[in-house]
């Protein structure tokens, strides 16, 4: 149990949280939530691995599983934004809906062939700083770098860009965004697709580079349910996301490897003579969600947090009483 | 009595007209809102466009802005006749038009506000060159107005600022106010109607929507009435006209503005809040340490600029909301944190802000709505069964008494119209015979005739010794049917005051304690 590993394995894995926290960060921003991050990322993770297993190319598989996965989104958007119907229906909807697709298209894909994986490299100098650079900059799959640049590049759009202003308009007031002439219906559109977008990100980062394979269900495993609850947590705020995401994945991480060794701490590991315990730790994110996603779904206290005053309201414009 | 008044040479206009709407004809389901409609504004005027709620003034101007479509009529700007299919079409044209409703976002600051929606800054968004843009704008137009604070930080005048501040950036020549004055105290009134003369004298020209006839005087050139959907009468100058002249195009009757209130000495104690503290639906502070007293035979009138805690007091009066400190008594019983049937049972009534959705149930019968308060008591009630006979009778009686008009008393509430729904709410209430009364906002919405009627009610319930608790955004009202007015202001009273002049309310009802403005007074006599 090298805490470095531990760390550098945690990084790794919480870039696929951050990819599906950071998309659904987008559609809650613009006023939509999206309870269908799961599925949206298991139907990534199984095209992913679909394509790269037929083309050999996992970049093409990651482009397919983006975009297969900001299509399917577009069921939502077109659910909630044009039908105006409620989005944790359609969202909850979606999941099931994405969850049943990918098993039946993923049918048989776990023997299907090996792939090559996304590559994976150190970045000279960097990977040279003590402490941080073995975790941050040695050794990891080239999406974990992307998913450095992502965070501050998703900050700087959302609060320093005109297209990030109207983004942050059209989800705490769009009757004054609609006034001024910028098209809600669209913009909504928009971000729900970037959301779907990112999570076939994330469920592509899952099958090509960080647990590579098709484990039906199993490879997302309730990730991005544990992404729309990281989105509460982080308020809205893609540093915060950032931040939680890679404290999830080094969880995840730590709960996997702490039933390893005989000995922690100088005493018997229970967790390695009590196998039982381990579920009762692999539960605790699965239970942190729950109580996140509880206390989130409570208005008065998702206004404290600064949660984007429409989300969960569809926008009608009305032609009386504007 | 419709008025023509074509501009000649003795009106003080030859400046060009910037609008003309001839013949605007604008349609909704069952309603006619505007029937054929004129209306000219011209250049470096203040043009009032008066009416009573539902008159259909902000329908004509909705369509000037370019947010409804009228089914015909043409609009000229500059003489040039245009179409528009959106607002932004008519922000193009230099139309610019403030809402009722302020459409700014919260969240963001005042310069982000100004910005959005336009072309530039293309992407990146360099706050600080803009924050030295609006602050220049303000000072020319004496709007000042912090850009990088955040909406939710200003007051409600503040916002209304950044409203016109938001026209004036995207070049209007031409601003609509929708009711301005709805939402601010008097002294921001008098700040709001000082700007809109800077903005007259550098060349906009200006529509000012409004039912308030002094406001009218006040400020405007010339005013269009509009009634039920018609002008009757167009572009008269104010100087020709007269306050009753204008109520009467405006009702289409004399109208009476004295309330008849006769002296009378209070009785004993009926309501006595005690150091209430509560929160809103937020989960913030509403109310902060509220303590007054309603005697019988009174009405004690609450004055305050919305949302400064007055929904939440009479929530928690009328126990639809828990407080988390301090005492309602009714009676010298304690009420507060109560069922409100406690409260009802002690004699309480309640007119609610919202009538629809507090005040009546939309799809039931206006007997079922009269028989809510009685249902549980015999004759009504017979056992566990009602007695519609009786039921049936007792509203019809209430109908008469109280001039509800409806076809019958099956008719369901929500075909009423908000006049006749409210003396529905009232007919129920007051037949309890209630010791006493909550109104909140009774007379919002209503149209003159219908205030008066609801004023003349409650200063009955006054005869007949019910203390009544008015709490009203109306200063007009307020000051007319009240004997003694508190004022609220952000969950706490800033003082009780008998027969108080405007300015001394307006003062308190933005901060300033009763005991301060005695003191400067003292000091500076």
């Amino acid at each position: 149990m090298d805490p470095i590993i531990i760390l550098q394995a945690g990084v790794a894995s919480g870039t696929v949280l951050l990819f599906a926290t950071i998309g659904e960060l987008f559609a809650e921003r613009s006023g939509v939530l999206n309870l269908g991050v799961e599925g949206m990322m298991l139907v990534g993770a199984m095209s992913a691995f679909s394509v790269a297993v037929s083309t050999g190319n996992p970049w093409v598989g990651l482009l397919v599983a983006m975009l297969a996965a900001g299509l399917f989104s577009q069921i939502h958007a077109f659910i909630t934004i044009t039908l105006q119907a409620d989005q944790v229906v359609s969202g909850l909807s979606l999941t099931f809906l994405g969850t049943g697709v990918s098993l039946v298209l993923g049918e048989g894909l776990s023997k299907a062939g090996t792939i090559s994986l996304m590559p994976a490299f150190s970045i000279p100098l960097l990977s040279q700083i003590p402490l941080l650079g073995p975790v941050f900059f040695t050794n990891q799959s080239v999406l974990v770098y992307i998913g450095y640049l992502l965070t501050p590049l998703a900050w700087y759009y959302i609060n320093h860009t005109r297209p990030g202003m109207h983004l942050r308009a059209i989800g705490e007031y769009p009757a004054a965004a609609d006034a001024l002439g910028i098209n809600i219906y669209r913009l909504r559109y928009f971000y729900v697709f970037v959301g779907g977008v990112m999570a076939g990100l994330a469920g592509a980062t899952i099958s090509l580079a960080i647990a590579p394979g098709w484990f039906s269900e199993m490879t997302t495993a309730g990730q991005g349910w544990i992404a729309v609850g990281l989105v509460i947590f982080a308020q809205w705020d893609p540093i915060r996301a950032a931040f939680g995401s890679y404290t999830f994945g080094a969880l995840r991480r730590l709960i996997l490897d702490i039933q390893g060794p005989t000995m922690l701490l100088g005493m018997r590991n229970p967790f390695y003579y009590n196998p039982y315990w381990g579920f009762f730790l692999q539960m605790l994110p699965y239970a942190f969600t729950i109580i996140v996603l509880v206390i989130g779904s409570r208005e008065a206290i998702r206004k404290r947090l600064g949660s984007p005053a429409a989300l969960g309201t569809p926008y009608i414009r009305g032609e009386r009483g504007l | 009595m419709a008025k023509e008044n074509p501009p000649g040479p003795e009106s003080q206009g030859n400046a060009p007209l910037v609008v003309e709407m001839r013949g605007i004809v604008k349609k909704f389901p069952g309603v006619l809102a505007n029937d054929n409609v004129d209306f000219d504004l011209r250049k470096g005027e203040i043009h009032a466009l008066l009416g009573e709620n539902g008159a259909g003034k902000s329908t004509l101007m909705n369509v000037l802005a370019g947010l409804y479509r009228a089914e015909a009529g043409t609009i000229l700007i500059n003489g040039k006749p245009v179409s528009f299919s959106s607002p932004r079409d008519a922000i193009l044209a230099g139309i610019g038009m403030v809402h009722q409703h302020f459409m700014l976002v919260p969240s963001q600051t005042v310069t982000e506000n100004i910005l959005l929606g336009l072309d530039s800054p293309r992407f990146h968004l360099n706050l600080a060159k803009y924050h030295r843009e609006v602050a220049e704008l303000g000072e020319r137009f004496g709007l000042s107005v912090d850009p990088k604070a955040k909406v939710w930080q200003l007051s409600v005048g503040e916002q209304q600022r950044v409203e016109l501040l938001k026209m004036l950036y995207r070049g209007a020549q031409v601003l609509i106010m929708d009711e301005p004055t709805a939402v601010l105290a008097p002294q921001e009134i008098e700040g709001l109607f000082a700007t809109l003369r800077v903005m007259v004298s550098e060349g906009k020209s200006i529509i000012f929507i409004s039912h308030k006839l002094n406001e009218v005087m006040t400020i405007a050139d010339r005013v269009t009435v509009l009634r039920k959907g018609k002008a009757t009468a167009s572009g008269l100058a104010t100087e020709d006209t007269s306050r009753q002249e204008l109520a009467r195009l405006m009702v289409g009757r004399e109208v009476l503005f004295q309330v008849d209130k006769r002296p009378k000495t209070p009785g004993e104690v009926i309501l006595e809040v005690q150091d209430l503290h509560a929160d809103n639906d937020k989960g913030l502070p509403a109310l902060r340490g509220v303590s007054l007293e309603v005697r019988a035979g009174e009405i004690v009138g609450l004055a305050g600029v919305a949302g400064n805690g007055q929904r939440e007091l009479a929530q928690v009066i009328t126990g639809l909301r828990t407080c988390i400190g301090g005492t309602v008594l009714l009676k010298g019983e304690q009420i507060d944190n109560c069922p409100a049937s406690k409260a009802i049972e002690q004699g309480m009534a309640h007119i609610p802000e919202d009538r629809t959705q507090v005040g009546t149930a939309p799809n039931l019968s206006v007997t079922d709505n009269l028989i809510m308060k009685n249902y549980r008591k015999p004759p009504i009630a017979q056992g566990m069964a009602l007695d519609y006979r009786e039921a049936t009778h007792f509203a019809n009686e209430l109908k008469d008494e109280f001039d509800i008009i409806v076809p019958n008393v099956e008719t369901p509430v929500r075909m009423l119209s908000g006049g006749n729904l409210q003396r529905v709410i009232l007919a129920r209430e007051i037949s309890t015979g209630p010791a006493l009364m909550i109104a909140v906002q009774p007379t919002r919405g209503l149209d003159v005739g219908a205030i008066e009627g609801v004023h003349r009610l409650l200063l009955a319930q006054r005869d007949a010794d019910s203390a009544i608790l008015l709490i009203s955004e109306e200063l007009e009202e307020l000051l007319s049917l009240s004997d003694r007015i508190y004022v609220i202001y952000e969950g706490m009273i800033m003082g009780e005051v008998r027969d108080a002049d405007i300015d001394t309310i307006g003062q308190m009802m933005t901060g300033t304690p009763l005991e301060q403005i005695n003191r400067e007074r003292s000091v500076t006599p």
